[in-house]
């Protein structure tokens, strides 16, 4: 297992587009970092940026790189590996490579201009995010063989949970609001990793007082370790449950 | 050596492999042989476990293949058209297969890697390499671990008559070590100095399984050829 995701390691690694990502987010949070004279600040509008970038280009890769491996994959299969450790072995290679982006692009400007225990949950949950979206891609593109469908899926689901669920969330907040949701709204936000990672960061700053009662029940149970041991679980859920559905479909699947 | 009983496979409408049952032994050479589309690959894949039988089953040595990955290290498969990492080069896929699957144990047998002098070419990519020289890679890599068994899925289509003639020589020298040979091809003149068997496949049913020399007798052609254009003709 170790020497295939070498191989895939040392092949994404190879790839352009992991460098310019890299470089991207460097770039962004170094401006962001230099343009707002207070950091928290910055942080916050890095936090944005991230939320955004980091989902999408993790499910748009990962998707990619699957369905451009699929040679190697048939390759692999002939050979005597078992399916479950070839899978495995995409899935960590892809999660690490992209982590290691995140953290070169996000995690060295963060740890100079704001270490703080704001600052670490934002790495946090952005490794969390990266993770998680590689898996969501790797179960989309077991499921389909084509790969513009594929990818088409992907996009999908990033556009779902990036801005759909919101939307739906605030439909279901108008629609109900005579009663009080405020509790179910934590339930709710462990349906979307992006927004319970943005409460979990935002909850760590002074603008959650701006969030209203929401806020002070988001932040009555988040606050507390029990709740933040529950968030991080729950976005720990969200990377594995992908991951274990794909390996299965992936062991009966015909190359 | 490997077993198939009853495998049935279904690609949505389209079965492909209805109710094949198959026993291959030790040091026979077998000629897989049928028209196109009638299951032969999908025979092939589903020994080696790249395609999931809907029901029956397959032994590798008395043992069900199901979800078993080890016996695929006795097995030297050529596809019918490989396909590698279009971004390695030659040299980066052997020393990756060599990686993958050499134990300390195993003898190299690089014999096709010189004759085909595939050393002058490992830094090409693999996606700049003609179709012939693909094969040549895929046939070298199927050799290349001495496997006990060699599947190979129409070795010779796209090789130049010099490197078939290579091949060719090679699969008589891994014959008469007794290991097992499956083959497929639709050139039959060249099956007949190969083959001690033959499979006949037809919409993915099994039509016969007999040693040449029965099949010669059974037709009274000497060639192959003309024995299965016989049997295609009684069968239609």
């Amino acid at each position: 297992m170790k020497k295939i995701i070498k191989y895939v390691f040392i092949d994404i690694l190879r790839n352009k587009i992991v460098l310019a990502y890299t470089i991207l987010l460097l770039l962004l949070s170094l401006s962001i970092f230099n343009l707002e004279d207070n950091s928290a600040k910055g942080l916050l509008s890095l936090l944005n940026i991230v939320l955004i970038i980091v989902p999408l280009v993790s499910i748009l890769f990962a998707s990619i790189y699957v369905y451009n491996s699929a040679e190697f994959l048939e390759l692999l299969v002939s050979q005597p590996l078992k399916r479950n450790s070839i899978w495995l072995s995409i899935f960590i290679g892809l999660a690490c490579s992209l982590t290691l982006a995140f953290f070169v692009g996000v995690g060295i400007p963060v740890l100079l201009y704001e270490l703080s225990a704001t600052g670490i949950t934002m790495l946090l949950v952005g490794v969390l995010l990266t993770v998680i979206f590689v898996a969501i891609a790797m179960l989309a593109t077991v499921n389909t063989r084509d790969k513009a469908k594929g990818i088409g899926v992907a996009v999908l689901l990033w556009l779902y949970f990036s801005i759909l669920f919101d939307g739906l969330v605030l439909f279901l907040l108008f629609q109900f609001a005579d009663y009080p949701l405020e509790k179910a709204m934590i339930g709710i936000s462990a349906l979307n990793p992006i927004d319970l990672s943005r409460i979990l960061v935002l909850l760590k700053m002074d603008v959650s007082a701006l969030m209203g009662y929401t806020g002070a029940v988001f932040k009555d149970f988040f606050g507390t370790t029990v709740g933040l041991v529950i968030a991080i679980l729950v976005l720990l859920f969200w990377s594995i449950i992908p991951v274990w559905f794909s390996v299965r479909k992936f062991n009966r699947k015909d190359l | 050596m490997i077993i198939a009983n009853n495998i049935n496979k279904q690609f949505g409408k389209l079965k492909a492999l209805n109710n094949v049952s198959v026993t291959c032994n030790r040091g026979e050479c077998i000629g897989l042989i049928g028209p196109n589309g009638c299951g032969k690959t999908t025979l092939i894949k589903s020994i080696l476990g790249m395609v999931v039988c809907n029901s029956g089953f397959i032994t590798f040595n008395g043992k069900n293949i199901l979800h078993q990955w080890q016996y695929r290290s006795a097995i030297g498969y050529m596809p019918q058209t490989g396909r590698y990492p279009e971004s390695m080069t030659i040299g980066q896929v052997l020393e990756m297969m060599k990686d993958i699957r050499q134990k300390k144990d195993t003898h190299l047998d690089e014999e096709l890697v010189n004759k085909f002098e595939l050393k002058g070419l490992l830094d090409k990519r693999m996606r700049t390499l003609s179709g012939g020289t693909m094969q040549k890679v895929s046939a070298a890599l199927a050799f290349l671990f001495n496997p006990d068994v060699l599947i190979l899925d129409e070795p010779t289509a796209g090789l130049d008559p010099v490197s078939a003639e290579i091949l060719k020589e090679k699969i008589i020298a891994e014959k008469a070590k007794g290991k097992l040979i499956l083959i497929t091809s639709h050139i039959l003149s060249e099956l007949d100095e190969l083959v001690t068997q033959v499979i006949y496949m037809q919409d993915g049913q099994l039509i016969f399984h007999k040693s040449i020399d029965d099949l010669r007798a059974d037709t009274g052609q000497e060639k192959l050829s003309k024995a299965i254009a016989s049997v295609m003709l009684n069968n239609r």
